[in-house]
């Protein structure tokens, strides 16, 4: 029996999130002491792994940190392989990049949205229990994910560790044939998309909490290309980034935090629908137009509804290239190889991914440094957790109802497990401490990834 | 009393749940078939409640073990389950995940710390290393028609229609 206001909250591995992370929060006197994300997933090392791996083969293996979002570890390390090799793709090549990476947005966040997010609007524990309910909805749920998986199959090979996308370019080009019959399942699951953006506008709950947040921001609302920008009012160019970066040792968790400038901050779909929705592809405006105006916005529950009108966008977006594209047949060579160092930006499912590596003269990896997503919204999900607990104990909730608002706003951070526990190195001095210490620049710490 | 399903679980261990990415997506053309057919039992990225292993059929194992807990719990699903199925690369054959295990030895110093702190194995083990596994479907991630032919097997085994 727990004392009036002195309960703790241990969630071990929450379901339906990417990877294994437990939730810790302790309330005593009615206040929190603290409410903490513990990462549990075994570290791979991955950073060791790929020192003295041929650069123009390594991105296959950085690949595999992340099962589903390994499209955009695979095109942002070819960016820095090709950006320390002086290397520059072709045209069409970036169209085909879009491309992927359109449909890898497509595929994880209906996964997410739809598979993981719709049970808790609809009081549901899964969309077994949904599809009981209403088969049509889950009929149009999976159609929708489905076009992202086939777009990026047929683009990139598989939508999973795909197989086609190198360095300075693919290894095989769909035909103007096959895109034309994608961009038709594309029109057909686009209606659904729509529907699916109404029911997450009307179910969203309200969550405040002031935070900054960091995108990449360019004219068409890509996800490769442009600057990185702050919801405070200034840019940096890609390359600046580290630069403006503390690293954050978290001694519980095998990952890793940061702080921007100092301050906690927030990636994903919310940043760059609050940094950046006026780039939204014309279609997708003329049709959201009135869920626009919910941006910028301080809830993160409304990561779900900017995810939403992602997938919508990712959709537009792929359908105009592959109507108007006329792709063809290149052949691959492989690049001459050289010494020097790059930068890849890229904007994964969850936020901005950087890739930073240098190359021997024999086209080895000497180190890459990587800045995952989930790790740099770490700090603010424990932010979020401690305020989300406090303001519900200050209404009389109860310990059950307060464990299950804690669950739904993690899940709607969306957050990455897999790809979090990768890349760090922890010092000793710093492990040793219980209170978590921030790391200071020079940047030249991430080389320890 | 309906028909006989197959009860299944799938856990994650040391790996980066592309084998899992590709089930969610056969899930795309399967989901209604498998909702009739499959109970599922321990599956967190599907629900929220009700995850335990006990009287499953068959586990899905996917990734390696890399650390003592990891170690102990893949044994108690062995003795929950009546059948293993040991899922994608890290699983059957330990790579990537086990790439520690060739680490040189100023590489091992460094990651050792961690290693130390959060209870890593030695080395990072296949599932077979563990416990016995009844089958195996590799591929980084998973090869689909293979995961497809396993689960057919199973279905006559167990006698799910």
């Amino acid at each position: 029996m727990h004392k009036e206001g002195e309960f703790d909250i241990d969630i071990n591995h929450l379901s339906k999130i990417e990877g294994h992370t437990d939730l810790e929060v302790k309330v005593r006197g009615g206040k929190v002491e603290h409410a903490h994300l513990k990462i549990s997933e075994s570290k791979r090392f991955f950073t060791q792994g790929v020192r003295g791996k041929p650069a123009l083969a390594v991105a296959q293996l950085v690949s595999r940190i992340c099962g589903t979002c390994s499209i955009a570890h695979l095109t942002c390390c070819i960016q820095a392989v090709e950006s320390a090799m002086g290397i520059t793709p072709s045209e069409q090549t970036m169209v085909l990049r879009h491309l992927t990476n359109d449909g890898l947005m497509i595929r994880d966040h209906a996964m997410h949205l739809y598979v993981f997010c719709l049970p808790d609007i609809m009081n549901a524990d899964s969309i077994l229990e949904l599809a009981d309910r209403d088969r049509s909805l889950i009929e149009k749920a999976l159609e929708v994910k489905s076009a992202g998986n086939e777009l990026s199959k047929l683009v990139a090979g598989r939508a999973v560790h795909a197989p086609y996308p190198n360095v300075g370019g693919f290894t095989k080009i769909l035909s103007n044939d096959e895109a034309r019959k994608m961009a038709h399942t594309l029109s057909h699951a686009r209606g659904h998309a729509l529907e699916f953006a109404d029911m997450f506008r009307d179910a969203m709950p309200l969550f405040e909490r002031k935070t900054h947040f960091i995108g990449l921001k360019n004219p068409n609302y890509e996800f490769i290309g442009g600057e990185l920008c702050s919801t405070e009012g200034y840019c940096i160019p890609e390359g600046q980034f580290l630069n403006h970066l503390d690293r954050v040792v978290v001694p519980y968790s095998q990952a890793t935090g940061f702080e921007f400038e100092g301050k906690e901050y927030m990636v994903g779909a919310l940043a760059r629908m609050n940094l950046n929705r006026e780039a939204l592809h014309r279609d997708t405006k003329a049709d959201l137009s009135s869920m626009l105006a919910y941006f910028p916005s301080n809830n993160i529950y409304m990561n779900n509804l900017a995810q939403a009108i992602e997938i919508v966008n990712c959709i537009d977006h792929a359908i105009e290239k592959l109507q108007t594209t006329d792709f063809a047949p290149e052949q691959y060579k492989t690049p001459p190889v050289k010494a020097g160092t790059g930068i890849g930006v890229t904007e994964a499912p969850r936020g901005t991914l950087y890739y930073a590596l240098k190359t021997d003269e024999k086209g080895n990896i000497e180190y890459i440094n990587l800045v995952i997503p989930t790790a740099q919204n770490m700090i603010n999900i424990e932010k979020d957790m401690a305020k989300i607990v406090q303001d519900n104990l200050d209404t009389g909730r109860d310990r059950e109802r307060i464990s299950m608002e804690v669950e739904k706003l993690v899940r709607a951070y969306d957050p990455c497990i897999s790809c979090a526990t990768h890349f760090l190195k922890l010092k000793i001095k710093e492990m040793k401490g219980e209170p978590r210490t921030a790391a200071k620049k020079p940047h030249n710490q991430f080389a320890l990834g | 009393m309906g028909e006989k399903k197959l009860a299944v679980s799938w856990i994650t261990f040391a790996c980066c749940e592309d084998s899992t990415i590709i089930f969610m997506e056969l899930l795309n053309q399967h989901f209604f078939e498998w909702k009739d057919k499959l109970d599922f039992r321990f599956c967190k990225f599907l629900k929220g409640k009700n995850n335990a292993f006990d009287g499953s059929d068959v586990t899905f194992v996917e990734g390696a073990i890399a650390t003592k807990e990891e170690e102990e719990l893949v044994k108690e699903i062995r003795e929950k389950s009546k059948k293993i199925v040991a899922i994608g690369s890290c699983a059957c054959t330990g790579l990537p995940s086990a790439q520690r295990n060739t680490f040189d030895e100023s590489t091992r110093r460094e990651i050792m710390i961690i290693v130390e702190r959060f209870g890593h194995l030695d080395k990072v083990h296949t599932v077979k290393d563990i416990v016995k596994v009844d089958y195996s479907v590799p591929g980084c991630p998973m090869d689909e028609k293979m995961f497809l032919d396993t689960l057919d097997k199973l279905y006559a085994e167990f006698g799910v229609k």
